[in-house]
């Protein structure tokens, strides 16, 4: 009996090699907010306000750090001592590791911690506290990670609904405002549509080329040449109409001024930075690392979405009056210029990509942080006139706000100059001179919104000039001390790296994306 | 005096930037100390300048000076490359002068809405991109500083503008933004497609110098043209050239007076310098090809402008068409591609923006003490105010060209030089150019006097009679404008000085230097020329 106990089952279900240091990051944010979900449901009375936030904001930092002797390692080249240096898969070569996606891993965490910092008095000013919103996030960021990644269509789906449901939550999540319920419906219905177009597309690519996984996926494009292409034609276009979705590229845009208005402002600073970041991860992953080989038949077709999206991000700015909306289209505007990296397809237009996604992501969330602060409670008075007179009664916010806002124009001494020529250089040493072109020149459209709303903020106002409202205005909206933090760590970014791009640039670099096989 | 002087143009040019930090640091209600802190800062780095002036070794004046070289972005090869030579030199002494000057004119009269502490700080962030400008050797440098320049002057005119102030800033910020976009797209196209290893650098490089001296004579020429049509756009809204030029006449009549003297002393000399230092050096054929289109722009804005003024009735903004026509005259000179025509092109931004920053001075005084700038209603102000009306004739004199002030010299070479233009260049078109800039100046004395007899002369109108505000000439005024009146006399008396010291320079960066044997292209038949061009091309690729 024991004998045969002892003897190990011949048909064993096999199990994947697991290679747990490469899945650390992720199992921290996940497995974080897991367990921050069962603490609160388990001890509720016995926790105190202030936990939930500081928990979120040491995973988050905890995730960073445990992605820094990551990236030494995938970014370091394979040596006699450290064989295992470089980009590495696991799982099955589902899950890759290389400085593309602990990248991402990083700014993910960033993300994480300022939004929570930025939550923290949001939820408690709106009087609608709890563990839910940092849980959601984690979750949300966590899904992220994965999407950037992905090594096979599946798990990049997994990813893509882990983030998104989280987010359709969140976009809702002001329940007593009908505006935030509108937003999460909206987001919700319009982006199920979108994930299951992505679907149908994975399931199109996989018809076509036998296989999910990136790896064999690439393999057999750069080996096999298909005489019928039109299936895998079809996938690409589903995809890509899934990808756009989420980046918020036009035509796929509409959602964006709706969700963003209405969507409890911190909340859009993350979809703003983390959820654009995860699905322009996503479309590098895909479409220049695995669709490589057939970039001449997706260029033209990202080509053509880039200036859409451009124009369209910058002109239609021009006639809103909402602040949430102008930031809306900005954001659609700066997902053109992303795509104009991306439509690069180099290594060089990849890290492009990566460097104005970082720089987006600390101006988009510093910008969102004084909205937020200056709009006052309910979320309802953001207005152009509402915040009028800002920069004179909150002089701190306002000239914050400036930073940011100069930074999303592309001016000097900030990162998002670097962040804009970068790409555009992208696109000039692609020879698409016609869309750098096209890019500059949206950029100056674009830069009148972001004046109008400068001129509101310094100019404007008059009416309040009256010395005891203006004391009013000043004791309404305290900074508290979590917004105070994100706003010195991003103004202090977007001027650093205004000044001296070169460290995130080189990170950028480094970060080139790479399937492995594991 | 022997020392490393590596850093003398870097901490000129960052003085007024950490003084504009003082000033910002200094809180609001120690106005005094904001405004000493302000003007100090300013003669500090004028007193570098002096210095500057005396040590730059005037026999070398072609070759760049006090050169530094530092690492910047090293991933695209974008250095902090600085330096100095005969060219941008006035520039930089035009500047450190202008910028004292108007702080002190500032100091006596505040524009509303007051807040010295914001207006100085703008003011000397505004100093510091106009010297990083004169100075950058590196495209993306230069690039930067030319567009930090916008934001100190945008708030300027939105601030502390005139009624119309609005649109005026939101115009200038996005006329010359459009511009920049495209310049940059060039710059970009140039660091692509140059070949920096032919004169020892790497192979894509934004180094003006090695741009300049000859990485570009592999580009396509039709590339080469459209590179420079982007960089023309660029620095053609800044100057501003005739179909680019509508944002000038709002943000002259609508900024303060400080933001008018500045913006026609020094701002509106980064376009024309543009054009001397980046577009015509690094593409000479595409120069050569572009020129008589720019020549004709040129003398279309000198008619433009002059006709413009004559049909205004707002003193400032008739001074602000005057600088469209009077940079057609500096644009016309830099089009002929010689020597002559560019020296005189240098000598006419330096006089224009002494005069022209000396009218917008007036402007600006009669406005404060007449509350109007509408010349229907001003007068006899020889008769309420003789020492301002005296020296409102004398700019306008040496404005209109009189011989023996400094305007002279920019717009009688000018004209000259499209006598004899570049043999490269069509010569009858230029001489045809060159009939109608001169009864350009016909005009120009024609809205000058008129301007003058407007103001300066009859009897003061009846509301102005007796009013205690017309004062003379206050003495915070006379010491802001005493140093610019000396120097237009000085300079339209001897003008040698300037003349000699841009010369080599301009001289160098017409030359096409590559691989040792300088073929003077340009000075070739237009067939030969644009044939020794492509002779050079077929060299370089020869030579792989």
């Amino acid at each position: 009996m024991l004998n045969i106990l002892a003897q190990p089952p011949t048909d064993a279900i096999p199990t994947p090699d697991v290679a747990w240091s490469g899945l650390m990051p992720l199992l921290i944010l996940s497995g974080g907010a897991v367990l921050l979900l069962t603490i609160v449901s388990l001890a509720k009375d016995f926790i105190p306000r202030w936990f939930t936030p500081i928990y979120t904001v040491l995973i988050g930092i905890a995730t960073g750090v445990a992605a820094i002797p990551l990236w030494l390692r995938v970014t370091d080249t394979p040596s006699a001592a450290d064989p295992n240096n470089g980009p590495f898969a696991t799982l099955d070569s589902s899950f890759g590791v290389d400085g593309f996606s602990v990248f991402f891993t990083m700014l993910f965490a960033a993300v994480v911690v300022l939004v929570a910092l930025l939550a923290n008095d949001y939820l408690r000013r709106e009087d609608i506290d709890g563990p839910e919103f940092y849980v959601l996030m984690m979750l949300s960021a966590s899904g992220g990670i994965v999407m950037a990644s992905a090594n096979d269509l599946i798990v990049m789906f997994l990813g893509l609904e882990i983030l998104s449901i989280a987010v359709y939550v969140m976009a809702a999540m002001h329940s007593r405002r009908i505006e935030s319920q509108e937003a999460g419906m909206k987001y919700f219905v319009l982006g199920a549509l979108s994930s299951a177009v992505f679907l149908y597309g994975i399931a199109l690519t996989y018809g076509a080329t036998g296989s999910t996984n990136l790896v064999e996926i690439r393999e057999f494009l750069s080996n096999v040449i298909l005489l019928n292409d039109a299936l895998l034609l079809a996938g690409f276009a589903l995809l890509l109409v899934g990808f756009g979705f989420k980046v918020a590229a036009v035509p796929f845009h509409s959602w964006t001024p709706d969700v963003y208005q209405g969507a409890p402002t911190p909340v859009v600073g993350f979809m703003a930075s983390a959820v654009k970041a995860a699905a322009f991860a996503g479309m590098l992953r895909v479409f220049w690392l695995t669709f490589g080989s057939y970039r001449t038949d997706w260029q033209p077709v990202i080509y053509g979405l880039a200036i859409a999206t451009l124009l369209v991000g910058s002109f239609v700015a021009i006639v809103q009056t909402d602040v949430k909306r102008m930031l809306a289209y900005s954001s659609i505007s700066h997902a053109g210029y992303l795509l104009v990296g991306v439509q690069a397809a180099t290594n060089e237009g990849t890290a492009t990509v990566l460097f104005y996604l970082a720089a987006y992501a600390f101006m988009v969330i510093g910008s969102f942080t004084v909205i937020t602060l200056a709009t006052g409670p309910g979320d309802a008075k953001t207005s152009l006139t509402d915040i009028a007179g800002l920069a004179r009664t909150r002089p701190v916010l306002g000239i914050a706000l400036t930073v940011f806002l100069l930074g999303q124009a592309g001016v000097p001494f900030t990162s998002g100059f670097f962040a804009k020529f970068y790409v555009i250089s992208a696109a000039a040493d692609a020879n698409s001179y016609g869309l750098a072109i096209v890019a500059m020149l949206a950029a100056v459209v674009a830069a009148f919104l972001y004046l109008r709303i400068m001129m509101a903020i310094w100019l404007d106002g008059d009416e309040v000039a009256d010395p005891t409202e203006l004391a009013a205005a000043k004791a309404g909206i305290p900074v508290p001390w979590g917004a105070a933090v994100v706003l010195v760590v991003t103004v202090g970014f977007t001027l650093v790296f205004g000044l001296w791009p070169e460290p995130m640039i080189e990170m950028a670099r480094d970060a080139v994306p790479a399937l492995a096989i594991g | 005096m022997e020392f490393d002087n590596n850093w003398l143009l870097s901490v000129m040019t960052f003085v007024p930037l950490v003084g504009a930090a003082i000033v910002m640091a200094i809180p609001k209600a120690e106005e005094e100390l904001i405004k000493w802190a302000a003007l100090i800062t300013s003669l500090v780095a004028a007193g570098l300048g002096v210095f500057l002036l005396t040590d730059f070794n005037y026999d070398n004046a072609g070759e760049l000076q006090y050169v530094a070289d530092a690492q910047w972005i090293s991933v695209i090869n974008s250095r902090y490359i600085i330096g100095v030579d005969g060219i941008a030199l006035p520039m930089i002494a035009l500047t450190l002068l202008v910028v004292p000057l108007c702080i002190i004119y500032t100091m006596g009269h505040f524009p509303e809405p007051r807040n010295p502490k914001a207006l100085l700080s703008l003011i000397l962030i505004l100093e510091t991109g106009m010297l990083g400008t004169f100075i950058a050797q590196d495209l993306i440098l230069f690039f930067v500083f030319f567009e930090v320049v916008l934001l100190p002057m945008f708030f300027m005119i939105a601030v502390w503008g005139g009624d119309d102030r609005r649109y005026a800033s939101l115009k200038f910020f996005l006329y010359t933004m459009f511009g920049s976009a495209l310049m940059l797209v060039s710059f970009l196209a140039m660091y692509f497609l140059a070949d920096g290893t032919i004169v020892g650098d790497e192979a894509n490089t934004f180094s003006m110098i090695a741009l300049s001296d000859g990485a570009t004579v592999g580009i396509a020429r039709t590339s080469q043209l459209w590179i420079f049509a982007g960089m023309f756009v660029g620095f053609g809204v800044k100057v501003p050239m005739f179909p680019f030029h509508t944002w000038l006449p709002d943000a002259h009549t609508q900024a303060p007076t400080v933001g008018s003297v500045i913006l026609a002393a020094v701002l509106l000399k980064l376009g024309t310098y543009g054009f001397i230092r980046i577009a015509i050096p690094m593409l000479p054929e595409a120069a050569a090809a572009w020129a008589p289109f720019i020549g004709l722009l040129a003398v279309i804005g000198i008619i433009y402008g002059a006709l413009g003024c004559l049909a205004q009735t707002d003193m400032k903004r008739l001074i602000a068409f005057s600088s469209v026509a009077h940079m057609g005259f500096v644009m016309l000179g830099i089009s002929t591609l010689t020597d002559f025509g560019i020296n005189a092109a240098v000598f006419g931004m330096v006089a224009h923006g002494l005069i022209t920053g000396m009218l917008f001075f007036i402007a600006g005084s009669v406005k404060d003490r007449y509350h109007t700038l509408d010349m229907a209603r001003l007068g006899g102000l020889l008769i309420s105010a003789p020492r301002m009306g005296w020296i409102l004739g004398f700019c306008a004199m040496a404005s209109l060209g009189l011989p023996g002030l400094a305007g002279f010299w920019g717009e009688f070479p000018a004209i000259l030089a499209s006598y004899n233009p570049a043999a490269i260049l069509p010569e009858a078109t230029f001489r045809g150019y060159m009939v109608v800039a001169a009864l350009g100046t016909v005009l120009a004395a024609g809205y000058l006097l008129w301007m003058l007899q407007k103001t300066a002369m009859g009897t003061p109108k009846d509301e102005f009679v007796d009013n205690p505000e017309i004062t003379d000439v206050k003495t915070y005024e006379w010491i802001a404008w005493a140093p610019l009146l000396a120097l237009i006399l000085a300079l339209g008396l001897y003008p040698k000085p300037l003349f000699s010291t841009t010369d080599d320079a301009v001289v160098k960066s017409l030359q096409v230097n590559v691989m040792d044997d300088v073929p003077d292209c340009l000075n070739l038949d237009t067939d030969q020329g644009e044939a020794c061009f492509d002779d050079l091309r077929e060299q370089f690729e020869a030579a792989g």
